[in-house]
């Protein structure tokens, strides 16, 4: 039988790109069906509770367990002097999941119990008791940086405490460290002297960003279990499930072959479940010797004492312009808090000197930044790292320089925005660029021009209510970053006689919604519809190998490799079929579920039919493909240069505020977002990517705010650290550029963190455009604003610290 | 040793007895003596509603309750008004709205949604936003929330 021969139905060319695609969670989390970790109890479970540091800087001079051990429920109760195989954890290896010997912040982990209930685990923790003594508080990074301050990390010691087992090329939590400075970032592309010298103005500032943490809903926890042959299966929240198979296999000192990581859904991810923190370890010290399943989760308060937060920053930017509206140069130096230890907060400084370099043309750059220990809680990653500290400066800058030339500031933006083709002075090649459209349509939807002229002429009319309408634009990573060795992602494809697929993909899901657009593009390819695919994609037993969730690169790169995945089994399918109906594998199609002709659409066979004849015949083929897909990026070279990512997101947003002199409330009436995302795959979902950024950029901007007094939390709760609520939000109305990336999965780019960074920016723009008052400090509470419209707001300033 | 009490009451339409320690709350003995874990914890101080059950047709913070005051009370939890037309329909508006990401928050965003479209026949955006302030979402910005369930209600007032 030949094509020929055959009269068929047409079937019509549909796509699922761009459409709106239900969430495939959503029915089973909005019937309360979802299982969290917290959710999950294993039979033979018991309960984990952590002891928690009384004070924030001192020795620990005693600790007696004994009367908790005593307590009838408690299995197992440890402190560091039980686990003498401790190794060091985070970022630059500087702490001890069990203290030792000493603390350094109100979160530090002292003793750990693991108990019948949480309510005895609880009772334990209150017999332990510690004696400490107490040493001075350093909680401001000036002061840290200081020459001859007190040192956070100042003696070397053994893992037992002792000075005995130190060896050379040990760690910082062995050996300590001989200052308070735990990173060190020094950048420059071209001459800042020169810049500076061709410049007609210039201007600098010290902004001064503020502590705020990730507030997942869901708490952190875990579970964890050997099994009789010593093999460790964890329940984790985290996001980078196979990194962490390694690091935790490292803190064990066992084979990470051994280990499985069963990722149930999570309760929100934003950055935060990125590194190791001690709870993980103790939590696994905890199921070795009690050698039964020990499950830890989180109270709130807990929440917030024990989560990365995003880093504080002071900083110091100094900006030129010539007279026609060229940008000359940016000489930035910053000062972050790093804490008490060292996560992935302490490398933001990495982003951050990609938009000081690379957000707008900027002919030379020069950028310093150290990361200081403090006795604060430790900073990690947040949606955006790095990014929205940056932007807030630059863009502030921007409005400054063109106020300063008397031009308008749209203007002097688009006279200085990059187009597709370029390359940053840091090596970023910028292939897809939709930076001046997003410009562009940002100002022209929301009426920007108009309203800036209006507003900035009625400042001195009579009335308390304030308009203001401010701009602010941003430069992220969309197409991943190569950061560690390998930047790829891994698919496993399996179709059944029905024609129904399994998509196994390394990928995780943190709510983001990437199992939803990923079964999107693999339909796409196979021209199935979205309820034929199932997607596994949460247990390192089972999926391949995967980088994380982090950097925007989800949709990129496991896109990418979902689509590589599904190429391969169409072609598959289509030369088994081009076989059975003579005729040439170009000339036929997938579509609707059927093989067609791909020049007149006509039926060829029913796919679930010739997938059945595949099955049955005598040299039986299943169809399962793998792809493992890694983005043509580089990594940075030693001056931090290079193209570390396959295509870069754009975006601009435009704020309008009214703000109330008499009380210094802002109103945030309407947020005009333009985003160039290559191309919208699953509008839905990026509506809602955009949406839930934007708000919580505005919570960064207005509301939130982590207050530290001495080293001590202030408002570990939901009463007293305010999240925006719905009454609050803005009128939103968001665009989106498609740029169609060439490297993009269809075209599409990174958009996860993109909507959070710009709000604050284009916030302190608008109060600005409302009042002409400039705010160089975060965030925007009513006591902030007033103070600083009736001038008691003194003048920021941070002397830069040099160089040597 | 703590105190227990005997309580009965009608959970989900259907009658049942519980043991409970009497300093436990409402949203513990649903999760931990009953076993229903769509109710959930967010903070267990009665500022996020993520654990938001009605008790006799008024919408409450389960974790502000003490588990013996359900005594005689008809308590519905997201997996009681998952079982019901009205529930179905909100749910279904929750989904096609794109009114769900991590999702931690929804069960409690779906009961309060419920109890608002039971005291306001056809609200509109304003009243759905001041109807679910006290529910904190982390992840949407609340817009799809809020057009999930403006939508629900204008479709229930066309007969």
């Amino acid at each position: 039988m030949t094509i020929a021969e055959k009269k068929n139905r047409v079937i019509e060319p549909e796509t699922l790109i761009g459409k709106r695609i239900a969430k495939m969670d959503a029915p089973e989390k909005a019937s309360g069906r979802t299982r969290y970790i917290h959710d999950i109890n294993l039979s033979g479970q018991l309960h984990g509770k952590i002891l928690r540091s009384g004070r924030i800087h001192a020795l620990i001079k005693s600790i007696d367990t004994s009367a908790a051990k005593a307590l009838p429920g408690v299995h197992v109760v440890i402190t560091a002097a039980d686990i003498p195989d401790q190794r060091p954890i985070g970022v630059a290896k500087d702490h001890f999941p069990l203290k030792v010997g000493r603390v350094r912040s109100q979160r530090d982990e002292i003793a750990a119990v693991a108990a019948e209930s949480e309510e005895i685990a609880e009772a334990a923790l209150k017999l332990i008791k510690v004696e400490y003594e107490d040493l001075p508080v350093i909680s401001d990074p000036e002061e840290a940086i200081k020459p001859g301050a007190a040192l956070i990390h100042p003696e070397p010691h053994g893992a037992d405490g002792s000075h005995e087992h130190l060896k050379q090329g040990m760690s910082i939590a062995h050996k300590g460290k001989p200052d308070n400075i735990a990173m060190r970032f020094d950048y420059a592309h071209g001459d800042v002297v020169q810049g500076e010298a061709e410049s007609d103005v210039v201007v600098e500032d010290t902004f001064k960003l503020h502590y705020v943490t990730h507030c997942c809903m869901g708490v952190s926890g875990m579970i964890a279990e050997f099994d009789a042959s010593g093999n460790l299966l964890m329940y984790s929240n985290t996001q980078v499930p196979f990194l962490h198979k390694r690091e935790f296999a490292e803190y064990l000192n066992m084979d990470p072959a051994r280990i499985r990581i069963i990722q149930p859904p999570i309760g929100g991810g934003f950055g935060s479940k990125l590194d190791i923190y001690p709870f993980e370890v103790i939590c696994l010290y905890l199921a070795r010797a009690a050698k039964r399943p020990v499950k830890m989760l989180f109270t709130r308060e807990e929440e917030f004492l024990a989560s990365p937060t995003r880093q504080p920053v002071l900083l110091t930017l100094r900006s030129g312009c010539k007279k026609d509206g060229t940008l000359t140069f940016r000489q930035v130096h910053t000062l972050h808090d790093n804490g008490a230890y060292t996560s992935w907060g302490a490398t933001t400084p990495f982003v951050m000197m990609q938009t000081f370099s690379s957000l707008y043309r900027v002919p030379h750059c020069d950028y310093h930044t150290a990361a200081v220990y403090t006795n604060n809680p430790y900073a990690g990653s947040f949606r955006g790292y790095g990014n929205l500290q940056a932007t807030f400066a630059i863009e502030q800058h921007m409005d400054m320089l063109a106020e300063a030339i008397g031009m308008d500031p749209l203007e002097f933006r688009m006279k200085n925005a990059q187009d597709a083709g370029e390359v940053s002075g840091q090596g970023m090649s910028f292939k897809s660029c939709g930076f001046k459209d997003c410009i562009t349509t940002a100002a022209t939807r929301s009426d920007f021009s108009r309203k800036f002229r209006e507003n900035a002429a009625n400042r001195k009319k009579p009335g308390n209510i304030k308009r203001g309408i401010g701009m602010a634009s941003m430069l992220h990573v969309g197409g991943g970053a190569k950061i560690y060795p390998s930047d790829g992602c891994g698919t496993i494809l399996k179709m059944d006689d029905f024609a129904n697929v399994t998509l196994i993909t390394g990928a995780s899901e943190i709510g983001q919604g990437s199992e939803t657009v990923l079964s999107q593009l693999v339909c796409e390819e196979l021209g199935l519809p979205i309820s034929a695919i199932t997607v596994v994609n949460n247990d390192t037993a089972i999926t391949p190998w995967d980088v994380g969730v982090h950097a925007s690169r989800t949709t990129f790169i496991a896109g990418n490799s979902a689509i590589g995945a599904a190429k391969k089994a169409k072609s598959k399918i289509l030369a088994v079929a081009a076989k059975k109906f003579e005729c040439a594998e170009e000339s036929l199609d997938l579509r609707g579920g059927f093989v067609i002709r791909g020049d007149s659409g006509e039926v060829v066979i029913e796919l679930s039919k010739l997938l059945r004849n595949l099955h049955f015949q005598d040299k039986a083929e299943l169809v399962m493909t793998t792809f493992y897909y890694e983005p043509p990026s580089v990594h940075q070279d030693k001056g931090f240069k290079g193209d570390v990512s396959a295509a870069y997101a754009w975006g601009t947003q435009v704020v309008e505020i009214e703000l109330d002199t008499d009380t210094g409330f802002i109103k945030l009436v309407k947020v005009t977002g333009a985003h160039d995302v290559g191309r919208v795959l699953n509008r839905l979902g990026i509506e809602g990517q955009i949406e839930g950024g934007v708000v919580m950029g505005q919570g960064y901007a207005f509301t939130e705010d982590l207050i530290m007094e001495n080293g001590i939390m202030k408002n570990p709760n939901f009463r007293d650290y305010k999240l925006v609520t719905a009454p609050e939000i803005p009128e939103m109305d968001i665009a989106f550029i498609e740029s169609m990336d060439g490297e993009g999965p269809q075209g599409a780019k990174g958009v996860g963190e993109a909507p959070a960074i710009c709000m604050a920016a284009a916030a302190a723009n608008a109060i600005a455009n409302a009042t002409g008052v400039r705010m160089f400090e975060l965030p925007f509470t009513p006591e902030k604003v007033y103070r600083a419209m009736h001038g008691q707001t003194p003048k920021l300033y941070w002397k830069p610290w040099r160089v040597e | 040793m703590s105190l227990k009490h005997d309580i009965e009451f009608t959970l989900n339409g259907v009658k049942r007895r519980a043991t409970i320690d009497i300093t436990m709350n409402a949203l513990d003995m649903l999760r931990e003596v009953i076993g229903l874990t769509g109710t959930k914890y967010g903070c267990g101080e009665g500022e996020c509603g993520a654990c938001t059950i009605q008790v006799d047709g008024v919408s409450l913070n389960s974790c502000l309750m003490f588990a013996v005051d359900c005594d005689g009370r008809n308590v519905t939890t997201i997996e009681g008004l998952a079982n019901d037309g009205k529930g179905d329909a909100l749910r279904d508006a929750f989904v096609e709205h794109g009114a769900v990401q991590c999702g931690f928050c929804t069960p409690g965003m779906m009961m309060q949604a419920d109890h608002l479209l039971h005291k306001h026949e056809h609200p509109d955006e304003a009243c759905v936003k001041r109807g679910l302030e006290g529910n904190l979402c982390r992840c949407t910005g609340y817009k799809k929330i809020v057009d999930a369930v403006v939508a629900c209600g204008a479709a229930e007032a066309t007969p």
